[in-house]
């Protein structure tokens, strides 16, 4: 109940942050340019979905986004359990995987462009790649760090390979597992509205830069509210599967 | 020394196979990607003659700046919100409702109002580096034992004195966790403003090497990029280790 009044309270507050934001527009001491009125740049959103435009881009970068994402945990883990179980293939590739996660993914979209072409695939292919390695590493740090009592006590109680990792090492890793997977999740949005700003091959990413090559501030921050719910409930969804899988 | 010597061995002994495998395999005078050995000359000569140094000073200065103003804004908010509780329970909605924005889909608006240039990058980079000050400054400032705080109370300290000589020492071990993310993360996030739209620095030289169809500048760059990510890394991990180990659960890389 307190919890209640207080998310009202804090809602209150964040109305009154909006009204102090239309006052100071109001005042036209920045340009309406870049500093609309917050009801102007609420009606080009409301616009933006009505006429499906953005509504359109939305899905677009949604769907570039968990293509890719989705490609990326499934790698990420795989090649983590992989890489995780044998210690021969640790001392030799995780300082490679260590310096290939150092470099900033952006930074690897011109590559990408050079030997895809500008693409949808290329798109996807670059988030899966920059999301991959905090899944990676994540998952190999998870199966290494199973408590060794753990481990010692399987094997009194004999069990087999796979009882071993669907009982023991498994559950271990889940919680390193699921940080990857959210911070995965953050990088492909990232990428995805980075590289669609690059390519011009929609989505909200191309909105954004258009609106400010046009000019069109209000038609800017409503895309920047879209992308803002995007993260929002991509990453409340996995907050919450997470809790409802690790609770076990 | 010799443990050293095995470890880089090691380390150097799979990126050596797969360096030579490229070199074997791609063919060469392409023009969208390089072999090994037409990308190390110009790595070579890039960082000779004074352009990779130029470039990256470019985005160094964009991320320091951006790092600066953002950890500052950050670590402050965040020690307001682990100290007064009834402000971050009134600030909960609007925090979580900026926090989801990825720092880069402001390149656009910053762009509108700053135009290209230093600012742009530097207003984008200090937005990306707020959170993970402001997250682990709150964590921190949560941690504080309560005894410290009745102290400083009792003794009468007032609210600047109070947090420079209890609130901050007590709570430096945790902020600085999240000042090493943030430092990682103003390099990657300036990096991408200039890959995105800003034409300085490092990530946009490694754009114009793409559109000028030049695979071996654009790998050697790729290349330093990520050493200047290693070094920063190794760097701020060291700092940790030696003044702040204490407390933080941390591994040598």
């Amino acid at each position: 109940m307190q919890r209640v009044l207080w998310l009202g309270i804090s809602f209150g507050f964040a109305a009154l942050l909006v009204l102090i934001w239309k006052f100071i527009a109001s005042l036209e001491l920045l340009s309406p340019l870049f500093f609309p009125a917050p009801d102007v740049a609420w009606a080009a959103l409301v616009d933006g979905i009505k006429n499906g435009d953005l509504l359109k881009n939305a899905l677009t970068s949604l769907s570039r986004m968990l293509v890719g994402w989705l490609s990326a945990s499934l790698l990420g883990v795989l090649l983590g359990g992989l890489i995780a179980s044998s210690s021969l293939v640790r001392t030799y590739c995780v300082p490679l995987l260590e310096y290939f996660r150092q470099i900033p993914s952006s930074a690897k979209l011109p590559i990408a462009i050079m030997i895809l072409g500008i693409t949808n695939e290329m798109i996807v292919v670059i988030i899966a790649i920059g999301a991959v390695w905090p899944v990676l590493l994540s998952t190999i740090q998870g199966f290494t760090s199973v408590e060794p009592r753990l481990i010692d006590a399987a094997r009194n109680l004999e069990l087999n390979r796979f009882e071993m990792f669907w009982k023991i090492s498994l559950p271990a890793a889940l919680p390193d597992i699921f940080a990857g997977l959210r911070i995965g999740l953050t990088i492909s949005l990232i990428l995805t509205v980075v590289s669609e700003m690059l390519t011009g091959l929609g989505g909200i990413g191309e909105h954004l830069l258009l609106s400010a090559n046009y000019y069109r501030g209000p038609e800017l921050y409503a895309g920047i509210f879209i992308l803002s719910m995007i993260g929002f409930t991509c990453n409340f969804l996995l907050a919450s599967a997470g809790r409802k899988l690790l609770r076990r | 020394m010799k443990t050293l010597m095995q470890s880089v061995f090691r380390a150097l002994l799979v990126p050596a196979v797969l360096l030579l495998i490229w070199e074997l395999v791609a063919a060469p005078g392409q023009e969208f990607l390089a072999k090994p050995s037409e990308i190390a000359p110009v790595a070579w000569q890039i960082l000779l003659d004074g352009t990779l140094l130029k470039n990256a000073s470019q985005t160094f200065a964009a991320a320091l700046g951006g790092f600066s103003i953002g950890v500052s804004a950050g670590v402050f908010f965040g020690l307001m919100l682990g100290l007064y509780p009834t402000f971050a329970r009134i600030s909960e909605i609007p925090f979580e409702t900026i926090r989801p924005i990825p720092s880069v889909a402001l390149v656009p608006l910053s762009l509108l109002t700053f135009g290209f240039g230093l600012r742009m990058e530097v207003a984008v980079v200090a937005f990306g580096c707020f959170w993970p000050a402001a997250i682990y400054a709150n964590a921190a400032a949560q941690q504080i034992e309560p005894r410290l705080e009745e102290v400083s109370r009792n003794l009468g300290l007032g609210f600047f004195k109070r947090m420079w000589s209890v609130i901050i020492p007590a709570s430096l071990p945790t902020i600085f966790v999240g000042i090493r993310i943030a430092a990682a993360l103003a390099l990657v996030i300036s990096v991408t403003v200039e890959v995105a739209a800003n034409p300085r620095g490092l990530g946009y030289a490694m754009i114009i090497a793409q559109q000028t169809l030049k695979p071996a500048l654009a790998f050697a760059y790729l290349f330093w990029i990520g050493i200047i990510g290693v070094l920063l890394n190794y760097l701020l991990v060291s700092i940790q280790l030696k003044y702040f180990a204490a407390g933080t659960k941390i591994r040598r890389p």
